[in-house]
C-alpha cells in the first residue's frame, strides 16, 4: 500500500445521501476471483445514465469524491473499497461514513475524511461553479483545499476529521499485513524456537 | 538482619489455565498492549478454492510471497462435482474458482490436492487424515467449519478472505483473546445416540448465538468415550452455536488416532510431542467464563425441525408449537420456520416423510460415519421414491470404504455412491434439493435454501439418516427393529418382548 501524504486531483460531487455498498458495487460483481479490476463495477447501476456525475467530461479522471451523508452503509463487502480504488479514487469526503466501510477503507489506503455539513455545501457550491477544479487533500494538516494547486491561493480551505490511528497508517502506507510485518523480527524469533514436531505440509511424505 | 531473612521469594504459582489458554499462550508472537490485539502464530493454514482467490490476488498486487509454504496446504472441495469428475466442470463460476486455485497454487508454490488426486477431499477431512492436525497447534482456514480440528486439542477457527491473505503473507493473525466455555457432558450414551445428537442437543440448549465470543471446551466422561470422528463432529458444529472454536483435550484416543499418519511426528519428535500434549488438558481449578452441563444418559437421537441448527428436539418428540416459546423473537422464528418447512405443530417427527437422504459433509463423512450408516442399511433396500446420496469426505475415505466393501452395501441398498466433496451440504455443485424437497441430512446447516432453493433440511446423525432412508420417514435404528417385528407378524413381536423381559 502506498503512503499517503498529500493528494491533488479532480474532485467530483456526488450529491446523494446514504449511498450504500450495493450502490457502490452491485452484488453481481462479487462473483469475481480477483481483488483488482473492479473499476467497471463502481456505481454500475448509475453509470449507464449520461447525466451521472462521473460521465460528465469535467469530472473525467476524478480522484476525490465529495459525497452526501451516510456513505458506505449496508453490506460489509470490501469490494466497495476495491471498486472506488480501482476507478482511481484516493479520497472520499462526506459528513458521515458507515463504520465498516470506513474501517475497510483505512486498510486499503482509501482516505475517508469527515467534513462539516456547512463545509460540504461550500465545497459542492465551488465544484458546481468551477466544474473539474482540482482539490488538494493534505493528510498531514488534516485539511482539504479547493483550487490553489497552481500556486494561487485556494478558494476554500476546510478541516476534515480522521482518527489518529488510521491517519498514521495511511501516512506510513501500512495495510494490515504491512503493520504485522513491522514485527517481522519477532515472527522470525518465534519461528526459530518452534518445535520440530509441529506440522509441516512439505515435503510430501 | 540474619541470613534467614534473605530467603528467595517463593515462585508465584502459575494460575491454573484452560486448554484454550495454554494453546493461545504458546502461540503468542507479540502481546498486544493498550487494548490492541495479540499477534498469534498459525501452525497450519488450510486453503480451498472459494475463499482464497482474492487473497492470492492481494499478495500478487503487493508483490508478497507466501511466507510459509511448508505450513500451507490446499484442496478443492466446495465446488467439485461428485459425478463425472474426469469431465470439465459445467458451472462457469465453479470452474473459474477451481482453475484459479490451480493457477495460484502453481504460481506461489502451494501444495494442492486437486480433483482426482487421492488426497483430495473436504479440507476438514483431509487435514486430520494426513496427520497434519494435531494437539496444541493453531489451525485456520477460510471456512467456518475449521472448528472441526479442535477435536485434537488444537485451536482451530474460520477466517475471512482478508485474513487468509494475512496468514499467507505473515503466518500470523492479530487476534483478541476469546472467552472460554466448558461444556461438560457426563454419563453414558444410549445405543443409537451419537456425537451428532450431543452437539445438536448442546446447540438447542445454548442457542445459535450462545457460544458467541467463546471457545467451547467439550469435556466429561461422554466426550472422553467418543472416537476422534465423534469429537470432530462435535467440534465441527461449535460454530453453529456461534462459537469461534470448539476443543477437546488430547488423550490416548487422540494419540492412537495420530500415530503413524503420514505427517504425524516420528521417533524423538513423537515422544517430545506426546510429552507436551500431555500438559495441555485444562488444569485443576482452571476458571471458565461460562459453564454448561448436559446429562448424556438422558439424550435421545436428535433432529432439527426448523431452519437453524438450534431448532431441534428429540426424534421421539413432536413439532413444537410456536406459542410454546416465551421469547417473541423465537416464537416468530418458529412460525416462519414451520411455514418454510411445511410442518404443523404437534406432528410427531417420526411421521415426517422425506424425499432425500444426504450422508456426507465435513460433519459426518469420515470412514466411521460411513461404517455406521452401512451397519444399519446392510441387507436392506431403501424406501421407495427416496433419493439416497452417500458422499465420502475425501478420496481416501472413498478408497477405504471400497476396500471394506461398503460401496457395495450402499449400492445394493439403492444409494448413490459419489466422489468426495462438500456436495449437498451447501449445493455449490450440482448436488441440490429441488424446491419443496425434504431431506434428512448428516450435514451441519438447515438454513432456508442451504441445500438448494426451497429445499427443506432436517439435521440428523448417520444412524438416523440410515434408518430414515430405510423407512422413508424420520426414524432411529430402534424404530427399524420395531418395524421389522411388525413386518414379521405379531408372534415375532411377542417373542422378542419376552426375551427382553418386556422392557420394550
Amino acid at each position: 500500500m502506498d503512503a499517503f501524504t498529500t493528494h491533488t486531483g479532480v474532485a467530483a460531487p456526488l450529491k446523494r445521501s446514504a449511498v450504500d455498498t450495493d450502490q457502490i458495487i452491485p452484488a453481481v460483481y462479487l462473483k469475481r476471483v480477483t481483488k483488482t479490476g473492479f473499476e467497471d463495477a463502481l456505481f454500475a447501476n448509475w453509470r449507464p445514465d449520461p447525466e451521472f456525475v462521473l460521465n460528465q467530461p469535467a469530472y473525467a479522471g476524478a480522484s476525490i469524491l465529495v459525497a452526501g451523508p451516510d456513505f458506505g452503509t449496508g453490506s460489509s463487502r470490501e469490494h466497495a473499497v476495491w471498486a472506488l480504488r480501482d476507478y482511481g479514487f484516493k479520497v472520499v469526503l462526506s459528513t458521515k461514513f458507515a463504520d465498516i466501510f470506513r474501517g475497510n477503507s483505512g486498510k486499503q489506503g482509501l482516505l475517508t475524511g469527515v467534513v462539516s455539513e456547512a463545509d460540504l455545501e461550500a465545497i459542492w457550491a465551488l465544484l458546481d461553479a468551477h466544474p473539474g477544479i482540482a482539490m488538494t487533500v493534505d493528510l498531514d494538516a488534516r485539511e482539504a483545499r479547493v483550487g490553489g494547486s497552481d500556486g494561487a491561493a485556494p478558494l476554500l480551505t476546510v478541516p476534515f476529521d480522521i482518527d489518529d490511528y488510521t491517519r498514521w497508517r495511511l501516512l506510513e502506507g501500512l495495510d494490515d499485513i504491512g503493520l504485522t510485518l513491522r514485527s517481522e523480527d519477532k515472527i522470525a524469533q518465534f519461528e526459530a524456537r518452534r518445535e520440530a514436531w509441529r506440522p509441516r505440509t512439505l515435503p510430501v511424505p | 538482619m540474619t541470613t534467614n531473612d534473605i530467603t528467595p521469594p517463593s515462585p508465584i504459582p502459575e494460575h491454573p489455565r484452560t486448554l484454550a489458554e495454554k494453546v493461545w499462550d504458546d502461540h503468542l508472537v507479540v502481546k498486544g498492549e493498550n487494548g490492541e490485539p495479540d499477534l498469534i502464530y498459525i501452525d497450519l493454514h488450510l486453503v480451498h478454492e472459494v475463499t482464497s482467490p482474492q487473497a492470492f490476488d492481494g499478495l500478487r498486487a503487493e508483490g508478497r510471497p507466501v511466507r510459509r509454504l511448508d505450513l500451507t496446504i490446499a484442496t478443492e472441495d466446495h465446488n467439485t462435482p461428485t459425478l463425472d469428475i474426469d469431465k470439465p466442470i459445467a458451472d462457469l463460476t465453479s470452474r473459474t474458482q477451481i482453475e484459479t486455485l490451480r493457477r495460484n497454487a502453481e504460481e506461489f508454490g502451494v501444495r494442492l490436492h486437486s480433483l482426482g488426486d487421492k488426497e483430495q477431499g473436504i479440507v476438514h477431512v483431509v487435514g486430520p487424515q494426513l496427520g497434519l492436525t494435531m494437539p496444541g497447534i493453531t489451525v485456520v482456514c477460510g471456512d467456518s467449519h475449521t472448528s472441526t480440528h479442535g477435536a485434537f486439542g488444537a485451536m482451530a477457527f474460520g477466517i475471512g478472505t482478508s485474513e487468509v491473505e494475512h496468514v499467507l503473507a505473515t503466518q500470523t493473525l492479530p487476534l483478541k483473546p476469546f472467552k472460554t466455555m466448558a461444556i461438560t457432558v457426563e454419563g453414558v450414551l444410549k445405543p443409537g445416540v451419537t456425537a451428532k445428537d450431543i452437539i445438536l442437543a448442546v446447540i438447542a440448549k445454548i442457542g445459535t448465538n450462545g457460544g458467541q465470543g467463546y471457545v467451547l471446551e467439550f469435556r466429561g466422561s461422554a466426550v472422553r468415550a467418543l472416537s476422534m470422528e465423534g469429537r470432530m463432529t462435535m467440534c465441527n458444529m461449535s460454530i453453529e452455536a456461534g462459537a469461534r472454536a470448539g476443543m477437546v483435550a488430547p488423550d490416548e484416543t487422540t494419540f492412537a488416532y495420530l500415530k503413524g499418519r503420514p505427517h504425524a511426528p516420528q521417533g524423538q519428535d513423537w515422544d517430545d510431542a506426546v510429552a507436551y500434549w500431555r500438559t495441555l488438558p485444562s488444569d485443576e481449578g482452571a476458571v471458565y467464563d461460562a459453564e454448561v452441563f448436559l446429562d448424556a444418559n438422558e439424550l435421545e437421537p436428535f433432529v432439527t425441525w426448523g431452519t437453524n441448527p438450534g431448532q431441534g428436539v428429540s426424534l421421539s418428540d413432536v413439532v413444537p408449537d410456536p406459542e410454546s416459546f416465551a421469547d417473541p423473537n423465537e416464537r416468530a422464528a418458529a412460525e416462519r420456520a414451520l411455514e418454510y418447512m411445511d410442518l404443523t405443530a404437534g406432528t410427531p417427527l417420526k411421521d415426517v416423510t422425506v424425499d432425500a437422504v444426504f450422508m456426507g459433509s465435513c460433519t459426518n463423512s469420515r470412514i466411521e460415519d460411513l461404517r455406521a450408516f452401512a451397519s444399519i442399511i446392510e441387507g436392506r433396500t431403501k424406501a421407495e421414491g427416496v433419493r439416497v446420496m452417500v458422499v465420502p469426505g475425501s478420496a481416501r475415505v472413498r478408497l477405504e470404504a471400497e476396500a471394506e466393501g461398503l460401496d457395495k452395501v450402499f449400492q445394493d441398498f439403492g444409494a448413490e455412491w459419489r466422489f468426495a466433496g462438500c456436495s449437498m451440504c451447501l449445493g455449490m455443485n450440482p448436488d441440490q434439493l429441488a424446491p419443496g424437497e425434504r431431506c434428512a441430512s448428516t450435514s451441519n446447516r438447515n438454513f432456508e435454501g442451504r441445500q438448494g432453493k426451497g429445499g427443506r433440511t432436517h439435521l440428523v446423525s448417520p444412524l438416523v439418516a440410515a434408518a430414515t432412508a430405510v423407512l422413508g420417514r424420520l426414524a432411529s435404528p430402534a424404530d427399524l427393529e420395531a418395524a421389522d417385528l411388525v413386518a414379521a407378524g405379531p408372534a415375532a413381536a411377542d417373542r422378542v418382548d419376552e426375551q427382553s423381559g418386556g422392557a420394550r
